[in-house]
């Protein structure tokens, strides 16, 4: 802001040095993310297609939004009990129970957050003490290795190859494992990959966690959107509940990104640990937020699996078109990103992805924005009209030819 | 329901290119899937939604209420397919409730609908009653809004 009241503000002789002493030294580590600076570039320019996009391109089904405003219109304007509203919890311990086979209380046992993301960093302060280490698979969501790193954890990425369709394999994780190894952090189905695990898979990486006494987090924000096999959440396995905080939200099954609403739900000591980090930091999530995503939980259901049904049949198109473009693909079982390989074209990810946007103005995440071992990929977000899919998928078939 | 109808509802314009790759098959295979859905009348016709406001076209459109005798045979079916037939009818449905038939009509002038309403409705034969309400102004059609809410701010690129 250049305002004249802000210049009258500066002192002219105080020299003004931005002091990086100040900082910590965690956050100074922190690399800024890799979608940030692609952001800049793509905001700046215009006549952009975008498949950067990590969020539903639908608006927030009518009757959530009319609940937000009907919460409004009541005056719903306060603070609310630090779990948040009970009606809300109630209603997604009975939604857990019915979608993933998980019984949590209600009154100890779930908490309600701002955004999945609030409560991933609420469970890695909650369990961290410095230098524990947190497993996780990669190429994974851009927040996990920053979200470790500031809970004092040592951040351990174990790459997953398109060869295993992005599966965590039991084989890796014990390639990871040391003593200091306590958590292991899951997000399928998974964001940038597509990649989900069924039931038998998952009942491999349960036996390697009781074995080896890991705490579970799992990130099911992407559970809904699973298209083939019906999902199965690793904390429904048997000995698993006890030592995983299920994590989820409203955001992509429901397209709510904007409300910020998520949750936790994990065994009783769990949940106070990090409704204690919760409730000085955030004290509660918005309420009106909470009033729609308890109509959500009520009656989202045919939303969402019309939602679903247009990812699939998008997803669809964008896998065949990139197979007849000669790109190597491993067809998402789950989420609304494709994740093709572009090694056939000999350029770097970054390399593609910055090339594709100067030449072609369309816009996908250089898979190394996901960890290292996202190189020679790049993340297409198919949460985006068939319209701009199909126009995307001419300018990229164009872009490879050169 | 069939995958195919759901994507013509929304675009019937959609190559059978396109259609195929969505539906994971083959354009031929789409191409043989719409033929036989037009011959079964599973699809009765394609048509452009239009703004009659923004193609600056005069139409006047009419709901009207109709009360019919149902007759021993046949019920309502015979005096709504006599009511259907008419060019100026482009809806008709059997209600339940305080009347039986529901007809969406159209045509350039009030005068005109009027008429339709007085003189061939009304005077059918077992037509009870008819009341007839006029449209002000259209928010949304077949599915449609007018206005196209187009979110401005939605970042280009996030995680």
């Amino acid at each position: 802001m250049k305002s004249r009241s802000s210049k009258s503000m500066h002192r002219p002789h105080t020299p003004v040095s931005p002091s990086p002493d100040f900082v910590a030294e965690h956050v100074r580590d922190i690399p800024r993310s890799g979608i940030r600076d692609f952001f800049e570039i793509v905001q700046s320019m215009s006549g952009v297609i975008s498949l950067g996009i990590g969020e539903p391109d639908f608006v927030t089904p009518w009757h959530i939004r009319e609940a937000a405003i009907y919460a409004l219109e009541r005056g719903k304007t306060g603070y609310t009990s630090n779990l948040g509203l009970l009606r809300l919890r109630e209603a997604v311990s009975e939604y857990v129970s019915e979608n993933y086979k998980l019984k949590y209380d209600p009154a100890t046992e779930v908490l309600i957050s701002v955004g999945v993301s609030e409560a991933l960093d609420l469970a890695l302060r909650a369990v961290l003490n410095p230098g524990d280490e947190v497993l996780y698979h990669e190429p994974c969501y851009v927040s996990y290795s920053p979200s470790i790193a500031l809970a004092h954890g040592k951040a351990v990425a174990i790459a997953t190859h398109e060869k295993d369709e992005f599966k965590l394999t039991p084989e890796a994780l014990r390639a990871a494992l040391t003593p200091k190894s306590k958590v292991l952090l899951m997000n399928f189905p998974c964001n940038p990959t597509g990649g989900v695990m069924t039931a038998e898979e998952l009942q491999e990486i349960a036996d390697i966690c009781l074995e080896r006494n890991l705490l579970v987090i799992t990130d099911e924000i992407y559970s809904e959107l699973s298209y083939s096999d019906t999902h199965t959440s690793i904390a429904s396995l048997p000995g698993l509940r006890d030592r995983t905080i299920f994590l989820h939200g409203f955001s992509k099954a429901f397209a709510m990104t904007g409300f910020r609403i998520g949750y936790a739900c994990a065994p009783a000591p769990l949940i106070d640990a990090m409704m204690r980090i919760h409730q000085y930091g955030i004290l509660c999530a918005p309420i009106v937020s909470q009033e729609a995503a308890l109509e959500a939980m009520r009656h989202g259901r045919a939303d969402m699996l019309e939602m679903r049904e247009q990812y699939r049949l998008r997803r669809n198109f964008l896998v065949h078109a990139f197979r007849e473009m000669g790109l190597p693909v491993f067809e998402p079982r789950g989420a609304f990103y494709l994740f093709p390989s572009i090694k056939p074209t000999g350029k770097s990810s970054h390399d593609f992805a910055f090339g594709l946007l100067k030449e072609q103005q369309v816009a996908v995440v250089p898979g190394t924005a996901f960890g290292p071992s996202g190189e020679g990929h790049v993340r297409c977000s198919y949460a985006t009209g068939m319209d701009q899919l199909q126009i995307a998928a001419e300018r990229i078939a164009e872009f490879i030819k050169r | 329901m069939d995958p195919l109808l759901r994507l013509l509802e929304e675009n019937a314009l959609a190559t059978h290119e396109t259609l195929a790759a969505q539906l994971a098959t083959t354009p031929a295979d789409v191409k043989h899937r719409i033929k036989q859905l037009e011959h079964d009348r599973v699809i009765l016709a394609y048509k452009a939604i239009v703004d009659d406001e923004r193609a600056k076209r005069n139409v006047v459109r009419a709901v009207i209420e109709v009360r019919i005798t149902p007759e021993r045979e046949g019920g309502f079916d015979r005096v709504a397919h006599r009511i259907a037939q008419h060019r100026e009818v482009q809806t008709c449905y059997l209600m339940s409730g305080g009347y039986d038939l529901l007809v969406f009509i159209e045509g350039t002038t009030l005068q005109e609908v009027a008429g339709f309403v007085s003189e061939k409705l009304s005077t059918l034969p077992g037509v009870l009653s008819t009341a007839t309400h006029f449209n002000l102004k259209t928010y949304k059609i077949q599915g449609v809004l007018r206005d196209n809410v187009v979110n401005e701010e939605r970042l280009k690129v996030s995680p």
